[in-house]
């Protein structure tokens, strides 16, 4: 039977109860591929709209940011890579979790416990999770049809056209996935800590992934 | 015959337009002068070019350019495509016109063509890097440029290049520096026919229809100014014997317009792009402000050791 557990994941009793979630190769894993999704926000908004090209100031000017972000964009896709390796089992798509998603009044006003108990990941990181996957995916692929710089002569200029519209409007639905991502982080308390020490607490577990806690208590001991 | 224009004094004076008449400035509003400045336009009468490319030679030299010894392929190109180095270029093409049983040599200086509204301009996400003065001339500013290719997506005539040494993009300037202070254009004072000849719009459109009109005398019944409407129109115009059919001209395009994909790129996708972060943005603020943060409670904690209780 498949459990909700990952390898380094672990339960310590005590008042209050840790529970171990991320490994640190995880967590630096992770904030690789923040840090360079960050970058490539800011790099690539600055060339999308005059109204924010001062953000080329952060990166040196103009022709080093142009230069530099399909280099960030690389770095990121090799990242995403390792997480997708890392996570995808444990993202799979399942029943239940079309019924978190059919009561998302629910979830958005807090009340958790009216809806399934939830395993390592809910069905609203199951979605970032993928849309993630293939909006990176889209993103690299158009990313180096226009990468003038080494790949100028194997596209027409016509595929470039429409590589840049792609490029632009998936970068716009992967910031705004980003903002959906970054902002459930914050709203629900506690899970922060994930990302910077690997560890929540007891509580926490209990309170958002229930299913997750439960198995890591019969697997772990 | 076209009366040459009498060499204009060397003698040092103020430019004649510069900053104050820009219309058009690539990602940057400006306001556009008060007065514009006559229309500038650069003919290229094809039909009285011979193929001598003393205008290709006298661009590299104004522009101080040096173009590689290329390859020859038995065609008369040389080099094969405008390069960074080579602004512009003589395209040959051997048409048969089935009509009459002749042979053609159709020769056409290919170079940027001044568009009234310039895609590439219109594609550049670097403020200042493209420009447009009041007198039609577009121009590529060099310290802004940051080499993103962009303006070459947006060009209808697939006109600017990238070089490869320091990553700038470079067209035909219609010797902007020229003109600026009275003299045509390079290509213009080398033509040995008077094939090209510069001077305002309205006296070329002139000139152009004084051509038409002898050629269509000739038999060249379709004989024609090509002054494209879909970039309203350009300053650099050609008199074509086939006015019908451009295309036979080495390609140059039938009904040129900005690409509806760089439209949709530059126009609704900024706006709606923008729109959508910043609804995203506020939704979780407001989301925030309303529900309150969501956290862990104290029951949740001590079910939590309840759970794993003894289990240690
Ligand atoms: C994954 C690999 C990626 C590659 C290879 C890549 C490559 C590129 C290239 C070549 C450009 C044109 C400008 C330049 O030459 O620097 C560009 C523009 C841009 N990129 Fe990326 N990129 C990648 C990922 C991303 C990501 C993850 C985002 C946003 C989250 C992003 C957002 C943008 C934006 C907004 C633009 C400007 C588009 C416009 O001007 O309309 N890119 N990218
Ligand atoms: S021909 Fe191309 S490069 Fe020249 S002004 Fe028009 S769009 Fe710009």
């Amino acid at each position: 039977m498949s459990t909700e557990v990952e390898s380094g994941d672990g339960v310590h009793p005590g008042k209050p109860v840790i529970v171990d979630r991320y490994t640190v190769a995880a967590r630096i894993n992770h904030w690789i591929t923040a840090v360079s999704l960050v970058l490539l926000a800011l790099s690539g908004l600055a060339l999308f709209t005059p109204a924010l090209y001062f953000l080329t100031g952060l990166f040196g000017g103009g022709p080093t940011t142009r230069m530099i972000h399909p280099w960030i964009g690389v770095v990121l896709f090799l990242s995403f890579m390792g997480l997708f390796i890392r996570f995808f089992r444990l993202n799979l798509w399942e029943r239940t979790d079309n019924v978190w998603m059919s009561r998302l009044r629910d979830v958005l006003a807090g009340d958790e416990e009216k809806l399934p108990e939830v395993g390592k990941y809910n069905a609203g990181q199951k979605m970032v999770f993928w849309s993630m996957s293939l909006l990176i995916l889209v993103l690299i692929t158009s990313g180096v049809v226009i990468w003038d710089q080494y790949f100028s002569n194997y596209f027409t200029i016509e595929q470039k056209r429409i590589a840049v519209l792609v490029h632009s409007i998936t970068a716009i639905v992967a910031i705004c996935v980003w903002i959906v991502h970054v902002y459930a982080a914050i709203w629900v308390r506690g899970t922060i800590s994930a990302m910077t020490r690997g560890r929540v607490t007891g509580g926490w577990a209990w309170r958002h992934h229930r299913k997750w806690l439960r198995d890591l208590v019969t697997t772990k001991h | 015959m076209f009366t040459p224009v009498p060499n204009p004094t060397t003698n040092p004076g103020p430019a004649k337009f510069g900053e104050q008449d820009l219309i058009r400035r690539s990602a940057s509003t400006v306001t556009p002068p008060a007065k514009r400045q006559t229309e500038v336009a650069k003919l290229i009468d094809v039909s009285k070019c011979i193929g001598c490319k003393a205008c290709q030679v006298a661009c590299l030299e104004w522009n101080n350019l040096t173009e590689e010894v290329g390859i020859n392929v038995g065609v008369y190109d040389n080099p094969h495509d405008l390069t960074p180095n080579t602004w512009t270029l003589m395209r040959y093409t051997e048409y048969e016109n089935a009509e009459t049983g002749n042979l053609e040599w159709l020769i056409r200086k290919d170079g940027c063509m001044h568009c009234e509204d310039p895609g590439c301009l219109k594609a550049c996400p670097a403020p200042g890097a493209i420009v447009q003065y009041s007198n039609g001339i577009v121009d590529f500013v060099h310290d802004k440029c940051i080499g993103c290719g962009y303006c070459v997506k947006g060009c209808p005539f697939n006109i600017p290049r990238i070089s490869k040494v320091d990553a700038k993009a470079y067209k035909c300037t219609l010797c902007v520096d020229r003109v600026a202070v009275g003299q045509g254009p390079a290509c213009q004072k080398a033509c040995p026919t008077q094939a090209i000849v510069f001077g305002t719009k309205d006296e070329m459109k002139q000139w152009a229809d004084h051509r038409i009109k002898d050629l269509k005398s000739r038999g060249f019944k379709n004989a024609g100014l090509y002054d494209p409407p879909g970039v309203k129109g350009t300053h650099v115009m050609y008199v074509l014997q086939h006015n019908d059919k451009p295309q036979i001209y080495a390609g140059l395009p039938n009904n040129p317009s900005i690409s509806p994909v760089v439209e949709l790129w530059k126009g609704a996708t900024k706006y709606a792009g923008l729109t959508a972060i910043g609804a995203f943005a506020a939704i979780g603020f407001l989301h925030h402000l309303l529900t309150g943060a969501n956290r862990v409670s104290a029951e949740d904690e001590k079910n939590a050791e309840r759970l794993t209780e003894g289990r240690s």
